[in-house]
C-alpha cells in the first residue's frame, strides 16, 4: 500500500550540461560547427579584421571633420572628406533655393518635423486614434507641404516646384506619387477584378502597359511628350511633368499590391456582404475593402520601397533630387573630386529609409501571419 | 393587387453592367482621342513632321560598342542604330542575367549557412544592396571606383590576354580563318550533343531497369568541353585570335569592352543578385522539414537528400520571382544612359531623339521593344506556371 501523504515531489531540475548553453557553446556551434565552417569563420574573420579597419579609418578616424573649405581636406587625403557634406549639407537635403537663403530653411525643417511626428506613432503597434493620424498625414499634410514649401501666401516667399532640390524634392516625388497612386492603385485592383469583361480589359492593358516600361522611358515620354498631349495653353514644368509619370507607373504596381489582398479574401466575405442585401459599392468598401488593405499593406510598402529608390531617376533627366544634388556638389568647382563622399552620404540617406520601411513591411507581414504559422 | 416580379430597367443587374461597360469604353475611346487630336494639333501648331523618314537617314555620330552588328560612320542608318541598340540591350541583359543567377544562388545559399557569420555577411550583403537605389549604384561603381583607380591604358593590368584599364576590358575575340572548317566543326558539335543526349536517355533507362545511376551530368559536360576540344583541333583549328596589343595611346585589335559597359554590368549583377539571393533563400526555406527527414527515414543520403528532394521542390518556388527578376534586370540595364553605355534608352531615346527631334516615334518604339520582352517573359512564366502546376498532386 502507498501512504496516502507523500506527494509526488520533482527533483529540481538540473542545470543543462556545460557544453550546450552560454557563449562557448554557442561559438562551437555556430562558429566551429565543422570543418568546413571553421575555414569559413577564419576566412570571414581574416576578410573582416583586414579591409573593416582600413573603411573605418578612412571614414571616421583619419576623417576631415572640420573646415568650411576644400584647403583642409586636400592638406589630409587620407581621409574621408565629411567639411564637404557638411558645408553643402542644406544644399543635398532641401535643394538650391534653400541651400543659398538660410533664412528660409526653417519650412522644410517644418514640414519634415510635422511628417515624422505623424508617421512614428502610426508605425507604432499600440497608438490610438491611427485612422486620424492616417488621414491627417493624406490630406491637411500635404497642403501643409504646399504652403510652407510652395509658399506664397501668408507672407512666405515662392519657392515654386522647379526650386525645390535635394531630399526635398525626393521626398516629394514619392509622397505625391503614392498620393495619388494608392486611390488610382484601388480602383485599377477592382476593376481587374470585376466581372465585366470590357472593364477588366481596361484596368489590365493599363496595368501591364506600364508594368511593362522602365520608368526611365516613362520619364522621358512624360519630359518630352506630355505637353503633346494637352491643348496649347496647358503647361506643366518639369517637376510636376515627373510626378505624372511616377503616379501613373505607381498607380499599376500599386494595383497589383492591392489586387494580391483582394484574392486572399475569402469568398465567404462577398457572400455574407450580397446575403446582408448591400450593393457593389457599399459591399466593397466597408467588407471587403478595409480587409484586403490591411492584408496588402506590406506589399504596397514594397512598391513603395521600389519607388523611393526609383525617384532617383529624376537626375537623368535633369532634375535636382537627392542623388543629383550630392553629385552636383561634388563635381563643383570648389569640392570637385569628391564623388566618393557624395555618392555614400546620399547612398547612406537612401539606405535608412529604404532599409527602415522594409523592416516595417517584414515585421508587419509576420504578424498578419500569425494564422498560418505550421 | 397585382403582383409585380419585374425589376425595373434601370436597376437590372446586368442591364447596369453593360451600362457601365460602355460608359467606361467610350471615356477612354474620348481620353485617347483627344491625346490623339491634342497631339497633332500640337505637332501642327509647333511645325513639327512626324513620321519614319529619317530611318533611312545616316546617323552623324559614332557608337563606340557593337559587337555583332557592324557600324561605320558615315554609312550606318538610324534604323540600324535602332537595332543596334536592342542589341546592346540584349547583350547586356544576358550577362547580367547569368552573373546575377551565380551570384544570386550563392549568396542565397551563404545565406542559409549555418555558419553564423558566413550567415550574417550574406545577410548584411543583401540589405546593403537591395536598400539603395540601383542608379546611385552604378554611378558608384563607374564614377568614384571604377574610374579614379584604373590605370591608364599604358599601365593596364595584365591576365592573360586580357587588359584592363579605366577606358575598359580589352580581349581577345576569335577570327574565323577557315568558314568551312567552322562549319565542319559546328556540325561536329551538333552531332557530339546528340550522341550525348542519347548516353543521357540510357543512362536513364538503365537507371529505371537496375537502379544504377550514373554521374550523367558530369560527364556530360565533362564530355561536351573534352570532345568540343578534340573535335576543334579534328576540323583543322578553324578561329584564329585576334589579341589586343598596346599600340602608342591605346589597344589595337581585339574587342573592347568599354568601362561604362562594365560598371554597368557590375552594378546590374550586384543589385539583382541581391533579390535572387532572397528568392533563393525563400524557396529553400519554403521546402518543409518533414520533406527532408521523410527522405533521411527512405535511407536517401544527404546528397541525395539535396539533389533529389529539396531543390527540385525549392525551384518550384524559385524560379517565377527569378524570372521576374530577369526582366527587371532587363529593363533596368535602361539606366546605362547614366554612364553613357550605348543600348536602346541611351542610343535610340537619347541620342536620336535629340539628333532628329522625333519624340513621338522614337519613344513609341523604344517602349514597344520593352513590351515586346515584357510579353515574352510572361509568356515564359505562365508556360513554367502551367508546367509546374501539372505535376503537382
Amino acid at each position: 500500500m502507498t501512504d496516502q501523504n507523500s506527494q509526488f515531489v520533482p527533483i529540481p531540475d538540473r542545470p543543462a550540461p556545460a557544453t550546450t548553453v552560454g557563449p562557448v557553446a554557442w561559438i562551437r556551434d555556430n562558429l566551429f560547427g565543422s570543418v568546413s565552417s571553421s575555414l569559413t569563420t577564419l576566412l570571414f574573420l581574416y576578410l573582416f579584421f583586414t579591409y573593416v579597419p582600413l573603411f573605418i579609418d578612412w571614414a571616421i578616424l583619419s576623417a576631415n571633420w572640420t573646415g568650411s573649405d576644400r584647403s583642409v581636406c586636400d592638406a589630409n587625403r587620407e581621409g574621408a572628406c565629411w567639411t564637404f557634406i557638411g558645408v553643402r549639407l542644406e544644399q543635398i537635403l532641401f535643394g538650391l533655393y534653400f541651400g543659398s537663403n538660410p533664412d528660409q530653411v526653417w519650412r522644410p525643417v517644418t514640414v519634415f518635423i510635422v511628417f515624422f511626428a505623424l508617421l512614428i506613432p502610426l508605425m507604432m503597434e499600440r497608438t490610438p486614434y491611427k485612422k486620424w493620424l492616417a488621414l491627417t498625414l493624406l490630406i491637411p499634410f500635404p497642403v501643409l507641404f504646399y504652403v510652407l514649401i510652395h509658399g506664397g501666401s501668408f507672407g512666405i516667399p515662392v519657392a515654386d516646384t522647379t526650386q525645390w532640390g535635394g531630399f526635398l524634392l525626393t521626398f516629394a516625388l514619392a509622397f505625391v506619387g503614392i498620393l495619388f497612386a494608392l486611390p488610382l492603385g484601388i480602383l485599377l485592383a477592382l476593376g481587374r477584378r470585376s466581372d465585366m469583361p470590357v472593364i477588366r480589359a481596361i484596368c489590365v492593358t493599363y496595368i501591364e502597359f506600364w508594368r511593362g516600361t522602365p520608368l526611365i522611358t516613362i520619364l522621358f515620354m512624360a519630359s518630352v511628350m506630355l505637353p503633346l498631349f494637352f491643348p496649347a495653353g496647358v503647361e506643366f514644368d518639369k517637376v510636376v511633368r515627373a510626378m505624372i509619370g511616377i503616379t501613373l507607373f505607381q498607380s499599376a504596381y500599386t494595383a497589383e499590391a492591392v489586387r494580391g489582398g483582394l484574392s486572399a479574401i475569402p469568398k465567404g466575405q462577398y457572400e455574407a456582404a450580397m446575403a446582408l442585401g448591400l450593393g457593389y459599392w457599399r459591399r466593397t468598401a466597408f467588407i471587403i475593402l478595409p480587409q484586403a488593405l490591411k492584408i496588402s499593406i506590406p506589399s504596397i510598402v514594397n512598391t513603395f520601397i521600389a519607388l523611393f529608390k526609383d525617384t532617383s531617376l529624376v537626375s537623368i533627366i535633369g532634375l535636382l533630387d537627392l542623388l543629383n544634388m550630392a553629385q552636383t556638389a561634388s563635381r563643383s568647382l570648389e569640392w570637385n573630386g569628391y564623388d566618393m563622399e557624395g555618392y555614400l552620404f546620399a547612398g547612406f540617406i537612401f539606405w535608412m529609409f529604404c532599409y527602415g520601411m522594409s523592416r516595417y513591411s517584414q515585421n508587419l507581414e509576420r504578424k498578419l501571419d500569425t494564422d498560418r504559422r505550421h | 393587387m397585382t403582383q409585380n416580379t419585374r425589376i425595373p430597367f434601370h436597376r437590372d443587374p446586368a442591364v447596369r453592367a453593360i451600362a457601365a461597360q460602355v460608359v467606361a469604353l467610350l471615356l477612354v475611346i474620348y481620353g485617347l482621342y483627344s491625346v490623339f487630336e491634342n497631339t497633332v494639333n500640337n505637332l501642327v501648331a509647333r511645325g513639327m513632321q512626324t513620321g519614319t523618314g529619317f530611318f533611312d537617314e545616316v546617323a552623324p555620330f559614332k557608337i563606340g560598342f557593337s559587337p555583332f552588328l557592324d557600324f561605320s560612320l558615315g554609312e550606318t542608318t538610324y534604323l540600324e542604330v535602332f537595332f543596334i541598340g536592342i542589341q546592346n540591350t540584349i547583350l547586356i541583359a544576358v550577362l547580367g542575367i547569368i552573373a546575377a543567377t551565380l551570384l544570386g544562388f550563392f549568396v542565397g545559399v551563404v545565406r542559409l549557412s549555418p555558419n553564423w557569420l558566413a550567415s550574417r555577411a550574406a545577410l548584411g550583403y543583401i540589405e546593403m544592396f537591395r536598400n539603395t537605389p540601383l542608379l546611385l549604384q552604378i554611378m558608384f561603381w563607374n564614377f568614384a571606383v571604377f574610374l579614379p583607380s584604373l590605370p591608364a591604358p599604358k599601365n593596364s593590368i595584365e591576365m592573360g590576354f586580357v587588359y584592363l584599364n579605366a577606358r575598359g576590358i580589352h580581349v581577345p575575340t576569335p577570327v574565323v580563318e577557315d568558314s568551312t572548317g567552322l562549319w565542319i566543326w559546328m556540325a561536329l558539335l551538333m552531332a557530339l550533343c546528340i550522341g550525348l543526349y542519347r548516353f543521357a536517355r540510357l543512362a536513364k533507362a538503365r537507371f529505371e531497369e537496375t537502379g544504377e545511376r550514373l554521374p550523367v551530368f558530369w560527364i556530360n559536360i565533362l564530355g561536351f568541353l573534352a570532345g568540343g576540344y578534340v573535335l576543334y583541333f579534328v576540323a583543322g583549328s578553324p578561329l584564329g585570335w585576334d589579341t589586343p596589343e598596346l599600340g602608342r595611346f591605346n589597344f589595337k585589335g581585339g574587342g573592347q569592352l568599354p568601362l561604362p559597359m562594365f560598371s554597368l554590368w557590375f552594378a546590374l549583377t550586384v543589385y539583382t543578385s541581391a533579390f535572387i539571393a532572397e528568392n533563393v533563400r525563400a524557396g529553400i526555406q519554403s521546402v518543409s522539414h518533414g520533406q527532408t527527414e521523410a527522405a533521411h527515414a527512405l535511407g536517401l543520403s544527404r546528397k541525395d537528400t539535396v539533389n533529389l528532394v529539396v531543390i527540385p521542390q525549392a525551384l518550384r518556388v524559385i524560379i517565377p520571382p527569378t524570372i521576374s527578376q530577369y526582366l527587371n534586370l532587363t529593363k533596368n540595364s535602361s539606366l546605362a544612359v547614366a554612364v553613357g553605355f550605348e543600348e536602346i534608352v541611351a542610343l535610340w531615346a537619347g541620342i536620336t531623339l535629340n539628333q532628329t527631334g522625333q519624340a513621338l516615334i522614337i519613344i513609341a518604339m523604344t517602349i514597344a521593344v520593352y513590351e515586346c520582352l515584357s510579353l515574352f517573359t510572361s509568356a515564359v512564366l505562365n508556360w513554367y506556371n502551367r508546367r509546374v502546376q501539372l505535376t503537382e498532386r
